[in-house]
């Protein structure tokens, strides 16, 4: 076949012009096939990305050159019908180097004058750079919807994914608001038991009676109320994760069954006899010192070792150079377009103040922060009377970053050499919050921040209430 | 030529050598004694296609050749490695690719097809 007086083209300009020649200025591999599928003309890319040159291909039929999986399994040429649309399909080729290439093919119907099908035109796309963006993307900055490009974060980024796929008992520390739920979800979506429940329990939430039976379930008739027989929920997880966020808060009675669970593996329900076989991988969170808890008796020591399997520690974001901004980006993008705002960014005095304050509530604190801003700005920049009161009216934070309110506390009560723990703290604290309210324990509660759940269980716990 | 015995395997697609190693669902075995053909040649009917189970085949069934098209390196190193020699990119029928080998001209990457159909 003598492709050269074959592959010109006229009517474009006054004269012929050779038609490889235009084809192999395109960055994308092409290929023109007869109605048998034998290829009749190739260009450049197409030989690079397979190795074979026009001379070797011409003639060839295409599944012997392209060796695509799509020309094994099922060549979309073969079911093509006068009217049919172009084909596109993702797939891979081993070309002559013996790569296995991914590609994205496109096929397409060639007609002559009178609209007579004489054959195929494929493209045929070489998807590896796309492929490594989309992998660069996913994890250079990120993993789930933990977001970071701090070496910190670059670190906790490259360890998950192994850790996702151990089956190890994993426990993850950080200050609130660090995204120790993200990083729990996370990493049970990475893992094989992606597929299978994740089961949250907050340990703190709930009165110690009411916790073991949501915990373990119980037996229709095992205490008054149970009127029916209630799973638990380490049944719920079974073949999945059950995570026990504020570990630290879990009651000591409730610890010893945990650690008889993390043993044998075995839940037995309140007032049942039989137990209950359960293939659940555990991920306990806790923003509390569990080491400390330990040294006073509030946190048992072998529960301790049989959670700390594999501890991830995710820092504050006071320590994560870069990320305040690339946080305060992502938000405001996210934020914008849910609010259908249109505010291009930060003005520089509102990226100062933003860059100079500590975070004490850390990622989280800095969301609310941008949700503010977003919902107040009627601007194109967000300035720094969008920006919430306590920002702008701040101090310089001093010693220990914390929050405002235990920062005054402090202000008030200097401890000089004193032992005093964090309960006496907390303690103080709430009497403080609760003089401030006349009494008042909604309004206490959300002084302090906290549900009114939360405050009535640490009033009873710090026995304020009596 | 040829001299010793051989035991030759060719991954196949209807009566070509299969584009793919990997993708191939049928085999076909022969053995080339002394330069004299046994003419048996045996077609394997794979259960299903994968480079893992026709690696473990050709090792099983003690092959000493392996005639394919493409094949990723990563097969075609252990394959090697294992002693099998293997000629890849060859395109053609395989009673043509078989004929090349015997008379010692076949090489990898060799078309030997009949390019007007």
């Amino acid at each position: 076949m003598d492709t050269s007086q074959q592959s010109r083209i006229n009517p474009l300009f006054n004269f012929p012009i050779d038609l490889r020649s235009l084809i192999d200025e395109i960055p994308l591999g092409i290929i023109v096939l007869n109605m048998d599928r034998r290829i009749m003309l190739l260009n450049r890319a197409f030989e690079s990305l397979t190795g074979f040159s026009q001379e070797e291909a011409t003639g060839v039929p295409c599944y012997h050159i392209l060796r695509s999986k799509m020309c094994i399994k099922g060549c979309p040429a073969l079911n093509m019908q006068q009217e049919s649309k172009p084909v596109c399909m993702e797939s891979d080729l081993i070309n002559r180097d013996r790569n296995l290439i991914p590609v994205r093919i496109n096929l397409a119907l060639l007609k002559d004058p009178d609209r007579k099908v004489v054959g195929f035109l494929e493209t045929v796309e070489d998807m590896r750079p796309i492929i490594k963006l989309d992998s660069q993307k996913s994890h250079a900055y990120s993993f789930a919807h933990l977001i970071g490009r701090s070496p910190q974060m670059e670190k906790i980024f490259q360890i998950l994914p192994v850790f996702a796929q151990s089956d190890s008992s994993i426990l993850i520390t950080g200050e609130t608001g660090t995204g120790k739920d993200l990083a729990a979800e996370a990493i049970h979506q990475a893992s094989n038991r992606a597929k299978g429940p994740f089961v949250k329990v907050n340990c703190g939430a709930l009165p110690e009676t009411l916790l073991e039976s949501e915990l373990f379930g119980h037996r229709k008739g095992a205490f008054t109320g149970a009127v029916e027989n209630k799973p638990g929920r380490f049944r719920l997880a079974h073949n999945g994760t059950l995570y026990l966020t504020e570990i630290g808060d879990l009651p000591l009675s409730l610890q010893v069954k945990l650690l008889t669970f993390l043993d044998d593996q075995m839940v037995y329900p309140l007032g049942g006899t039989k137990g209950f076989q359960a293939n659940v991988r555990i991920i306990a969170a806790t923003h509390r010192n569990l080491e400390q808890m330990v040294q006073t008796e509030r946190f048992r020591e072998d529960l301790l070792f049989r959670l700390n399997v594999v501890r991830i520690h995710l820092p504050p974001l006071r320590e994560r150079q870069g990320d305040t901004r690339l946080l305060l980006d992502h938000f405001l993008n996210s934020l914008t377009s849910r609010f259908r705002k249109k505010i291009k960014g930060f003005s520089n005095k509102a990226l100062e103040i933003l860059r100079g304050y500590q975070y004490p509530g850390n990622v989280r604190e800095l969301r609310n922060i941008s949700e503010y801003a977003v919902n107040v700005c009627q601007e194109e920049k967000i300035q720094p009377h969008h920006l919430p009161a306590y920002l702008v009216e701040m101090k310089p934070m001093i010693k220990e970053q914390v929050s405002p309110l235990i920062q005054a506390g402090l202000d008030e009560y200097t401890l000089p050499g004193t032992e005093q723990t964090w309960g006496a703290m907390e303690r103080k604290l709430i009497l403080d919050a609760l003089l401030k309210t006349g009494g008042r324990r909604s309004k206490t509660a959300d002084l302090l921040g906290w549900g009114r759940s939360t405050l009535w269980r640490k009033m009873k716990q710090y026995e304020i209430d009596q | 030529m040829v001299h010793n015995t051989k035991k030759i395997l060719i991954p196949l697609h209807g009566n070509d050598v299969a584009p793919r190693f990997d993708l191939a669902t049928e085999v076909m075995i022969t053995v080339r004694d002394k330069n004299i053909a046994h003419g048996e040649e045996k077609i394997v009917v794979l259960s299903q296609a994968s480079a893992e189970k026709l690696c473990h085949l050709i090792l099983t069934e003690e092959i000493d050749v392996v005639i394919c098209s493409g094949v990723e390196e990563e097969y075609y190193q252990y394959l090697t490695w294992k002693k099998v020699q293997v000629i890849d990119s060859v395109i053609g029928s395989w009673e043509s690719v078989l004929k090349h080998f015997y008379e010692g001209t076949l090489r990898a990457g060799d078309i030997l097809f009949d390019k007007e159909g």
